[in-house]
């Protein structure tokens, strides 16, 4: 079952007087459990493209459906609650709010979901357990490892389980190992909570990870190459 | 999601103790300045009490209708039940007699005969009971340039300028001539014990202070005053509160078919002094409202800040899901909280420092090369109930506004560049 359509998606930026067209008629869908990304030079187009499916930004013409839901007639309340109940969003950099704990982080998703206080901690603790960070619940931002910041990223993006992640250039602020535990903890939680992953990267070490790889060039697709079960 | 906002706040100092901080200055300012000025402008308002009218004055309706000549013939005649009554009746009140007086001073040598001449005008004060307020009210003892203050019957006062136009020595005696309260030539002599500074052209120029004993003995009229003043205790004047009472007086004691009858007026109804407090009262509004108003420049300026500053973590929550609307309302809570407690802190600090230079006041006559009997030598602050609530004007009203302009950013805010803006 596809969870995101995407349909003759046309993106255009008002710039210096012109239109300036990031994405040109894009179709692609994306199904339930699918790990992929959009892969491409800088101002390709993937992170526009990855706005566009978190109901970010509305596309200026064709469509997009993400979880049933028409992006570009979404209301910005709409949007913001289509991003609350079903999407986690990964950032490069990290993006924690740094006076508040590891646990405090990762259960705010749900206290904006006004989830009960006994199902927000289970949660919370199933997900630190998930990214492997129980020992350092109580830690702050500022007293954890880049990995570590950006496994509590990955627990905050999850802890809602979501049907969709997006994760925009997830690794590149870390190192090698760093990286690979990353992208190994997601694929396991791609596996075990079949949510859809859909990076935009052009890192070598995320692509390897990758099992459908979308080259985005100048805003158009290129190429859709299916890798199968990736560097799993 | 309360309890979360709370130990956001409590734990980043820079979103609360450093705005509280921010907010309690600029209330404590707003409050001490407002507090500050009603003090000065009431210092303004207390020489011409202290001098001339009192918070409210009695004399008799005829004695007021002449009051510039000072006609001692029509002044009050059994002053002293008079007073007793008010001082059992007002005990909120200080009372205390006068008489006015003018004559000319005549200064002989030593085979009594003249040596100068010249118009004077005086006051016949209470200088010798030691409940008399008139000591501290004139700052009579601060004020005196030569001699002593007079401690004998007969001992008077007079103005520094005058003793030196008229080469009076201090323990010389002059002789005063007028009229008796009967119309009959009146002469008696005084002793000068010593010289004072009014900080006034007009009254340095030929002022006498006497006893108002000996007044009433030179100008034949016992148990008479030419008026009799009333202050209020924390010597600070209220137009309503004086108005109550001299109502209330007037409404027993004065008959409209008998001009002897005496008849109470507040400073307001004095000397067309109505215009001058609302003069001032405006004046000081006016100064008080640009304060206030560049506080509230600032304070917003503040708040609009703490908006700004918070860019990277209003983006993640937008980003996450949390309304718009939710978060320009969880902002704004914020700021009313941090604005309250500001507010309440510095307000607490401004009443504190204002009462204290209320009541005890800073006496600056050690850095006054002269002290005066017209300006005090301390500084006094005066706290009223708008000196309660202003700092929450700057401090709750400003701020907030100006979050709630920062917070306009967050609906201005185009999601689609917060990948872009969250990542670098």
């Amino acid at each position: 079952m596809a969870i995101v359509k995407i349909k003759g998606l046309v993106k255009r930026y008002p710039m210096g007087g012109q239109k300036f067209t990031a994405l040109d008629h894009i179709d692609l869908e994306f199904g339930k459990g699918e790990f992929c990304g959009f892969v491409g030079p800088s101002g390709s187009g993937k992170t526009t493209l990855l706005n566009v499916i978190g109901a970010l930004d509305a596309p200026s013409e064709g469509s997009t459906v993400v979880l049933n839901e028409h992006v570009e007639t979404l209301s910005q309340k709409k949007a913001a609650g289509l991003r609350n109940h079903h999407i986690g969003f990964i950032f490069q950099t990290y993006n924690l709010l740094p006076v508040y704990s590891v646990y405090e982080n990762v259960e705010f998703p749900l206290l904006l979901l006004k989830i009960p206080k006994e199902d927000r901690k289970k949660k919370v603790l199933d997900a630190l357990e998930w990214v492997g960070l129980m020992d350092k619940i109580k830690s702050k931002p500022a007293q954890l490892s880049g990995g570590q910041c950006q496994r509590v990223a990955v627990a905050r993006a999850i802890v809602k389980r979501p049907e969709l992640v997006l994760a925009d250039e997830p690794t590149a602020n870390l190192d090698s190992e760093n990286s690979y535990n990353i992208l190994e903890m997601m694929v396991k939680l791609n596996k075990e909570l079949e949510t859809t992953f859909i990076f935009a990267t052009h890192d070598e070490k995320v692509m390897k990870y990758l099992r459908r790889k979308v080259h985005l060039v100048d805003g158009k697709v290129t190429k859709d190459e299916i890798i199968g079960k990736g560097a799993q | 999601m309360i309890k979360f906002i709370l130990k956001g706040l409590i734990r980043d100092r820079s979103r609360s103790l450093f705005p509280i901080l921010m907010v309690s200055a600029g209330a404590f300012l707003t409050v001490f300045f407002y507090s500050f000025m009603q003090g000065v402008m009431d210092d303004l308002i207390s020489s011409t009490a202290k001098f001339d009218t009192g918070h409210v004055k009695i004399m008799t309706q005829a004695y007021r209708e002449l009051a510039d000549q000072t006609p001692n013939d029509l002044s009050i005649i059994g002053s002293s039940v008079l007073l007793d009554w008010l001082r059992k009746n007002e005990k909120e009140m200080i009372w205390t007699p006068r008489i006015r007086f003018g004559g000319l001073l005549d200064v002989p040598d030593e085979n009594g005969e003249t040596k100068a001449q010249g118009l004077a005008f005086g006051l016949g004060i209470d200088l010798f009971n030691s409940d008399s307020p008139e000591k501290k009210l004139f700052n009579i003892e601060k004020s005196i340039v030569r001699g002593h203050y007079p401690d004998q019957k007969n001992e008077i006062l007079i103005s520094d300028e005058l003793a030196k136009k008229m080469n009076i020595d201090i323990g010389g005696t002059v002789t005063l001539i007028g009229s008796t309260m009967y119309g009959a030539m009146a002469i008696h002599n005084f002793k000068v014990s010593g010289t004072v500074y009014f900080g006034m052209v007009a009254l340095d120029r030929g002022t006498i202070i006497a006893d108002i004993g000996d007044m009433q003995f030179a100008l034949d009229m016992p148990e008479g005053a030419s008026e009799i003043v009333g202050y209020s205790k924390d010597m600070l004047y209220d137009d309503k509160r004086m108005i109550n009472v001299a109502d209330g007086f007037n409404k027993r004691f004065t008959k409209t078919n008998d001009e002897f009858s005496p008849i109470m007026l507040t400073l307001g109804q004095q000397n067309g002094m109505d215009e001058y407090l609302m003069y001032a009262g405006s004046m000081g509004t006016i100064i008080v409202s640009i304060f206030v108003l560049v506080m509230s420049i600032v304070l917003w300026n503040s708040g609009l800040m703490n908006g700004l500053r918070r860019y990277g973590e209003i983006g993640v929550r937008l980003a996450i899901g949390e309304p718009k609307g939710n978060l320009y309302r969880w902002m704004i809570l914020e700021s009313s909280m941090i604005g309250i407690a500001g507010s309440v802190l510095g307000t607490l600090l401004g009443l504190g420092i204002s009462f204290y230079f209320q009541y005890v006041g800073v006496d600056l006559s050690s850095i006054m090369p002269r002290s005066s009997m017209m300006l005090s030598n301390v500084m006094r602050a005066q706290v009223t109930p708008v000196s309660y609530i202003i700092g929450f004007f700057p401090g709750v009203f400003a701020s907030v506004i100006g979050t709630m302009f920062a917070g306009i950013g967050i609906y201005k805010r185009q999601t689609a560049q917060l990948f872009k803006e969250l990542e670098t």
